[in-house]
């Protein structure tokens, strides 16, 4: 019997360039390369890591996004994924979580699934709740911010490390995990992967696929708005010394100016 | 006037000062009710009331402990249920995020995460964020449903706001779906007597710099010094000289003190994520061209192990 994980990856803009808004308040997606977003690719190891523990596992990794979101599925894919499904439909953009929950829901039920593995949080909307409002839609315990995490006997247990302790968890199958970047480092395709990935199966699916109304979704249909974007003013250039025996004193006097001190 | 739930943060009875920064945003848009999910209620109230809270809906129950997230979900619920509140305002911690999410796909509303700021608007409440590692400021609302808005640390500051804060019993039942995560068992984090790296006024964070867990008490003694919190770049967490739960970052805690001290640290986009908000930022760091001067208000070109000690001696001279 197989054990079906679904993967949950987003293709996000480089956190490294010079992210903008498009004109209509949503991120502006051809200013700045997209990428596999860096914490799913720890979503993508613990998968690889429990289908090489499990007998038999199939990894299918599933993003909703924009044509080009596509090599945020072929990275996992040559990573080690099994196969792979898109998302995409002009409507969907503008969708804000609780759409793109919805949407990820309904995925997750096409494809089948014994277990949802997300990342803690995308590298651009960073909200981290993702895991949560599946768990939520999809009626399944959340497993969620786990630093460590393993499967078997029809059971995910894990560790997650909060603010005031760390909790010993524990789920019966199906469920929802998403994971830190505390639970190992992800492995990098190697060129055989690269090349496999090619050659696996990446199936396409629109809203009508899903059965989900246009105005579910997209821009119109989202639960929140967006009202203004404006850019931070650059910090106003702030003072420089070199120590020259004296920086310690010169700082805190100014850290005294400042009442700081 | 309207009523806006808050979701109370608190360790056995005793409030986090985030819910506090809740309570005296919520007074911005209507009646604050606070729900207080476990034990000691009554001493919770004591200081909600202080700070503007009208009711205290307080329910304990021991699935709130013995599984995670979804019973108190039902708690929230049962709070909505019986208040129709105008908002419900969460702190924006992992589980207060994923508590507001859930809640936001039962009732139907929209969700907005990591706000630095609420006010009162013509169509609701306005969230401000701070997104793309702080480079830019959005204002957003919430256009279906009841808004539920998770609000950073130190986005406010509490303000006394005597009210009644009558301590009320609420009927929670959860449901067996809800019990789907146990919580096997839980390791309380040690306290290290230092204010909390999130709500802390000042906070003085090491990098890579600090190359060592040996040397991290020269940033220690600093922290001290001024009553900071410490916290640590990630490269310094990976390399096991500092607990990643000092982590300040992306993937760590972000803050968003008075006052940021940063030695020995590049200032990776990453990093910044998790600090750039902070009122005033200074650095310690041997390369000028080190991308963290371009933020600081006050930077030392230098060698922390020179200036950081100096500093230290000359905070306690100064203050006796
Ligand atoms: C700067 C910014 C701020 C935003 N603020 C809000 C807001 O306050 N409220 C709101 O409703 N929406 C908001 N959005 C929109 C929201 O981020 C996206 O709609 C969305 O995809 C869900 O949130 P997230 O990407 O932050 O997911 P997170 O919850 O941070 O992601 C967690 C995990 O979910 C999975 N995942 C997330 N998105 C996808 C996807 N498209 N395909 C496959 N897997 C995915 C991944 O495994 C990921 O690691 C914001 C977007 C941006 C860019
Ligand atoms: C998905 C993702 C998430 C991440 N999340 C985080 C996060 O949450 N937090 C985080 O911090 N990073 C995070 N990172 C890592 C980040 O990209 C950087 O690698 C990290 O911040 C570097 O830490 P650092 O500045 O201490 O080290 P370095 O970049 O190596 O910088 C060390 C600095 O110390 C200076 N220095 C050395 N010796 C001395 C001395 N004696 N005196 C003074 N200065 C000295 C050097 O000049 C240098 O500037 C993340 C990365 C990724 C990909």
């Amino acid at each position: 019997m197989s054990l079906r994980i679904v993967v949950c990856v987003k293709y996000v803009p480089d956190a490294t360039g010079d992210r903008h808004f498009a004109e209509d308040l949503t991120v502006d997606r051809d200013d700045v390369d997209g990428l596999l977003s860096e914490l799913d690719e720890y979503a993508v190891e613990q998968a690889l890591q429990i289908k090489e523990a499990a007998d038999d596992a199939e990894i299918t990794v599933l993003t909703v996004g924009p044509e080009d979101a596509n090599d945020a599925l072929r990275k996992a894919l040559s990573m080690g994924a099994d196969k792979a499904v898109h998302v995409e439909d002009d409507d969907l953009h503008g969708t804000d979580a609780l759409g793109t929950s919805l949407v990820l829901a309904k995925a997750i039920e096409k494809t089948g699934y014994d277990l949802v593995v997300c990342g803690m949080a995308s590298t651009d909307g960073t909200m981290g709740v993702l895991p949560a409002l599946l768990a939520e839609r999809l009626n399944i315990p959340q497993v969620t911010q786990l630093s460590e995490v393993s499967v078997a006997d029809g059971k995910v247990t894990g560790r997650r490390d909060g603010d005031t302790a760390s909790e010993q968890l524990e789920a019966a199958l199906p469920a929802v995990v998403s994971v830190t970047d505390q639970s190992g480092e992800a492995r990098y395709p190697s060129f055989k992967g690269i090349m496999a990935a090619k050659k696996k199966p990446v199936e396409s699916l629109d809203l009508e696929d899903l059965e989900i109304e246009a105005d579910e979704v997209g821009l119109e249909g989202a639960w929140t708005k967006v009202d203004d974007a404006t850019e931070r003013p650059a910090r106003t250039a702030g003072t420089i010394v070199k120590d020259e025996g004296e920086g310690g004193k010169q700082l805190a006097e100014f850290l005294a100016g400042q009442k700081f001190i | 006037m309207a009523e806006v739930l808050v979701y109370v943060d608190h360790v056995d009875g005793a409030v986090r000062k985030p819910t506090l920064e809740l309570l005296t945003l919520a007074r911005r848009i209507g009646e604050p009710v606070a729900v207080h999910l476990g034990a000691h209620a009554d001493e919770a109230a004591k200081v909600l009331a202080e700070h503007g809270a009208v009711k205290v809906l307080a329910a304990d129950a021991p699935e709130f402990a013995e599984y995670l997230v979804a019973p108190k979900v039902d708690a929230l619920q049962a709070a909505y249920d019986a208040v129709s509140p105008a908002a419900v305002l969460l702190p924006s911690s992992a589980e207060g995020k994923e508590i507001g999410a859930r809640l936001a796909v039962r009732i139907g509303s929209g969700i907005i995460t990591d706000a630095v700021d609420v006010e009162a608007g013509d169509e609701g409440p306005v969230a401000t964020q701070s997104v793309f590692a702080a480079s830019y400021t959005t204002k957003s609302r919430i256009t279906k449903g009841t808004p539920v808005i998770t609000v950073k640390p130190n986005s406010a500051a509490p303000e006394a706001a005597p009210a009644a804060g009558t301590v009320e019993q609420l009927a929670v039942t959860v449901a067996d779906s809800s019990k789907g995560t146990k919580i096997v068992s839980r390791t309380p984090r040690e306290s290290t007597g230092r204010p909390e790296l999130t709500e802390a006024a000042i906070v003085v964070s090491g990098g890579r710099g600090v190359n060592g867990a040996e040397n991290f008490p020269v940033i220690e003694a600093l922290a001290d010094s001024l009553g900071a919190a410490v916290g640590a770049s990630r490269a310094a967490v990976d390399a096991g000289w500092y607990p990643h739960t000092n982590q300040v970052g992306q993937t760590g805690k972000s803050v968003s003190p008075q006052l940021y001290i940063a030695a020995g640290i590049s200032g990776a986009i990453q990093h910044r994520a998790g600090m750039q908000t902070s009122k005033t930022i200074v650095a310690i760091n041997k390369d000028e061209e080190a991308p963290i001067f371009d933020l600081v208000d006050y930077g030392v070109v230098g060698d922390l192990f020179e200036v950081v000690p100096a500093l230290t001696d000359e905070v306690k001279t100064r203050k006796g």
